[in-house]
This record gives structure tokens, sequence and C-alpha cells, in this order.
């Protein structure tokens, strides 16, 4: 029971990052019909920020900002770069692109800076423990969450009650309608990269807290987990990126104990195929995703 | 107050709308008639901005505003009710009134929120309700409010009454009127050629995507000859 609920915290506080990520991509895809597979590289971006403050001495309460801005106007100048000549072409297209962009990444973090890790001291703080009852957690763990769902109800927040989050849902539901009201195009689709990169700064400020290193492929895996979380939930849904964000966390956590316990802790690379076909599984029972999002059937 | 000239549209090789012209006047109700694929709801779209014209001119308040972006145009002053309304099913009628209250000012907004539920009472019934659960009749009333949110001088409609019960089609119609009287200038498509001509100062009859008859409304619905035309489904072709 203790060990349970020990992952149970463990899986939240991954999965939570890991919803960080989703709820971007599927902000994004939202609005454009474009599965952004450059967005992990918002990590990369911050990472090396990040290396390269902390190597400098900067402290981390001015760190964190720091990565969340670079973060948000990197996103932002993706897409006014990137995407915007190619919006409304087909979802194809878009794909590619983002790939395109995704791989141009790695290979410049490689060139220009060195394909070895870069590696940089993490807050001592982080790893600190704390018993409650007969249960340890790691302040990381706690913190993940508990910044997490303060940054999910504010985007929920924003979403709901201002104009920009209403456009937002409106542009995702009907673009063009959205426009025929008045909706600017380009602010919609602007604001929602800034919102989503911000999430994907914080995201990186969690994550490199506790890695503690840089590299030039680093933003493909949380890339790919987003992904998953986001289609697990039913891409363009905000609530289903979310619960299946967390889903994947747990489901990771608790795959990786069973492998431990049943073939050793040298097989723990086959959690990730396991937890992969839980996945396909899934889609096998439901393939549109946990939640249902109307405008899905415009892809 | 509306200029189009020679208004050319296509789709990819398809000729959708091959220059048409049309005049709207301020304060005038103008019905645009015309059979199914005639390229009535093309026509509609290119002056609101959705659809970019291969050729021609579209004039409003004598600015050449071809190929304006809509949001612009709603800006300045132009306002379209899409075809089969697009109302946003996802956020509640509040929301969406909001949302097309986007292009004025925040005191502006607040005042046409709290006014518009006494124009379209229906509405402040399911005020908090999801838009997706609106029948036809009251998606319709949205359809139009959400126009009106950003107080337009020229309003254009695309078949607000279809799919309605013939009592909405009525309550549509009396709306019409009433904002036509109010000294609001309105461009309407409808399939129901005889009753949009009742209401109508002038008409254009569109068929294969060119205007093939305009005049006073009172004249052209005598012409049997450009009913019997279309209204039996005779002459389908042309495109959307």
């Amino acid at each position: 029971m203790t060990s349970f609920v020990q992952n149970l915290i463990d899986g939240l506080g991954n999965g939570s990052t890991y919803a960080l990520m989703a709820v971007g991509v599927s902000l994004i895809f939202g609005v454009m019909h474009l599965v952004n597979f450059a967005h992990g590289e918002l990590l990369t971006v911050a990472a090396y920020m990040t290396y390269f403050l902390q190597s400098r001495g900067v402290s981390w309460w001015i760190i964190v900002p720091v990565a969340i801005v670079v973060a948000m106007v990197t996103s932002m100048g993706v897409e006014a770069v990137a995407f915007r000549r190619i919006r409304g072409a087909n979802p194809f297209t878009l794909l590619l692109t983002s790939f395109a962009l995704e791989i141009l990444s790695h290979a410049c973090w490689k060139l220009f800076v060195g394909s070895e890790r870069k590696q940089f001291a993490k807050p001592g703080w982080a790893f600190n423990t704390f018993q409650v009852g007969p249960f340890l957690f790691e302040v990381w763990d706690i913190a993940a969450i508990v910044t997490t769902i303060v940054c999910l109800a504010a985007t929920a927040w924003i979403l709901r009650n201002t104009l920009f989050g209403l456009a937002i849902r409106a542009s995702a539901e009907d673009f063009d309608a959205a426009r025929l009201m008045g909706v600017k195009a380009n602010r919609v689709i602007s604001g929602a990269f800034a919102l989503a990169g911000v999430l994907a700064g914080i995201f990186a400020a969690l994550s490199l807290m506790r890695t503690g290193l840089a590299e030039p492929r680093m933003g493909a895996n949380p890339l790919l987990k987003a992904v998953l979380a986001a289609i697990i939930g039913g891409l363009g849904s905000l609530q289903g990126a979310v619960v299946g964000g967390l889903a994947l966390g747990v489901a990771e956590v608790f795959v990786r104990g069973y492998v431990g316990d049943w073939f050793g802790s040298q097989a723990a690379g086959l959690t990730d195929g396991l937890v992969f076909a839980l996945i396909a599984l899934l889609f096998v029972v439901r393939p549109q995703g946990l939640f249902n999002v109307a405008t899905a059937e415009r892809v | 107050m509306l200029a189009v000239e020679q208004l050319t549209t296509r789709y990819g090789s398809l000729t959708a709308l091959h220059q048409a012209s049309l005049r709207v006047d301020e304060g005038e109700l103008i019905t645009l008639v015309g059979p199914n694929g005639a390229g009535k709801t093309t026509l509609l779209t290119t002056i609101a901005g959705l659809l970019r014209p291969a050729e021609g001119r579209v004039t409003f308040d004598g600015r050449d505003v071809t190929g304006w972006d809509p949001a612009r145009l709603v800006r300045s002053g132009l306002a379209l009710v899409p075809e089969r309304r697009r109302i946003f099913k996802d956020l509640t009628v509040a929301e969406n009134l909001k949302l097309a209250g986007v292009t004025a000012s925040a005191a502006d907004r607040r005042e046409r929120l709290a006014r518009l539920p006494e124009v379209f009472p229906i509405l402040r019934d399911r005020w908090t309700t999801a838009a997706g659960f609106l029948s036809g009749g009251e998606a319709q009333q949205l359809a139009v409010a959400r126009a009106l949110m950003s107080d337009p001088r020229l309003l254009l409609l695309d078949e607000p009454c279809l799919g309605l019960a013939p009592t909405m089609v009525d309550v549509v119609f009396d709306l019409l009127a009433d904002l036509h009287r109010q000294g609001r200038t309105i461009l309407v498509v409808e399939q129901q050629a005889r009753r949009a001509l009742a209401i109508a100062d002038r008409a254009y009859v569109l068929r294969t995507g060119r205007i093939v008859a305009e005049g006073p409304a009172s004249e052209l619905a005598q012409r049997a000859d450009l009913f019997e035309a279309y209204v039996g489904g005779s002459t389908v072709g042309g495109g959307a």
C-alpha cells in the first residue's frame, strides 16, 4: 500500500509535467491542426539558456522566469517564421514542417554548441525529501504537481474568461467563423503559440531542476510523451491532454515497477515498450482518445 | 454603400461566380435569390473576405476593400451571418455573443450584451447553455444576434431560414423587416424567394454564377419566367 501511494505520487509528478507539454500541443492543434513536433525543442532552447546562465552563477530565481520567457518568444518566433506562411496547408505539410524544424534544431545545437552533454548544478532543495506518515515525498514531485495544477487552472481560467481564451476556443471549433466575428487570425494563433510556449517553459524549468542537463536531442522524448498524452486524451481537448499526461505518467511508474519485479532491473528498457503496448490497446478500444472532440472530424 | 463590380471567384479551375455586379445603398434591404449552386454563398463569402476574388472589385463606403481580411471588414462595419449559422457549439450563448463583441470597446460590448437578450428573449433563457444544444430557430437567432454584436452598418445573411420550422421562418422574416425599419442596411440571400421579395426593396437573381436579373422586388416578383426557372429546380449547376 505504501509503495502504491509512493508510486502514484511519483507518477502524478511526472505525469503533470507531461500534461504541461500536452496542453500546449493540444492548444496548437486546436487552432491550426498542426501536431507540432518542434514543440519539444522549446525545452532544448530553455535548457541551453539555463546552462549558460547557471554556469555563470545566476540564481534559479532569475533563470526560471528567463527560461519561460525564452520558450514563449521562441514559440512565437517559430510560428511567425515557419508556420504562418503555410497556415491552411494540408495537415501533412504542417506536420512535415514541424518534423523538419525538430531535426534542424537537433543539428544546429550539435553543430554550433557541441553534441556532448552540458551539465549544470541542480538546486539542492528539489531533491530534499520529507515524511508524511508512512510516505516519503520528494520536494520536486510536490512542487511539480502544485505548479502544474496552478498553471493548468490559470490556463483554464484564461480560456473560459478572457476574450483571448474565447477566441482560441472559437477558432478551434470554426476558424473562419471566428474570423467573421472579427478575431484576428494572426493574433489568436500567435497567442496560442505564446501560451503553449509559456507552459513549455514552465515544464522546462521543472524538468531541468531535476536533470541538470542540456543536450541537442533532449526535446525528442518529452515531445513524444506530450504528443502521446494529447492523443490519449483526444487531440484538441485540453482536459483530455491533462488526463492523458497524468495517465501516461502513472502508467510509466507502475509499469517500470512491475517490469523491475518480474524481469529484474536490467530490463528497464522494456518499460516504454509495455507502455506503448498499453496505449495501442487503448486505441483499439477508444480510437478517438478518452475525450471526444467535435472539431477532430475536420482533420 | 456597397458596390460589387465584375466580381469573379474561382475554386481551382471552377468558376463559381462570373463577373457579378451589385449595389446596396444605405438603408436598403436587398435580396439575392437563385437556385442551389448559383453562387449566392460564394458571392457573400467573397464580399465578407473569406474568399479572394480572381477578378473584380468590392467597394464599401467608398473604400476599395477587395481582398480585405474578414476581421478587418467587421471592424469597418460589414458583418456576415454565414450559411448554416456556424455558431460556436462548444461555447455558451453568452460566450458566443461576448466573442462576437471582440471588435467593440468593453463598454459597448457590455451594453450590447445587456440589450440583445431583450431583442432575443429566447437567448436569455439559454444564456449559459452550450450553443450546441440550441434548436435550429434558437441557433439562428443567436447567429443574427452574434452578428449584431459588432453593430454592423451592413448586415449580410446567407440563407437564414435554412432548415427552420415554418413558425421560425416567420420569426426570422419579421426580424429582418424590423432591422430594416430601424434603418439597418441588409443584403440577404434566400431560398424562399417570394417571401424574401415581399420584404425587400430591390432584388438580384443569380443563376450559374451570373446575375441574370435585377430590379425592384415588387417587379421581379411578377416575373413568372424567373421563378419557374429555378423554383422547379431545373437549372442546377455552376458550383457552390
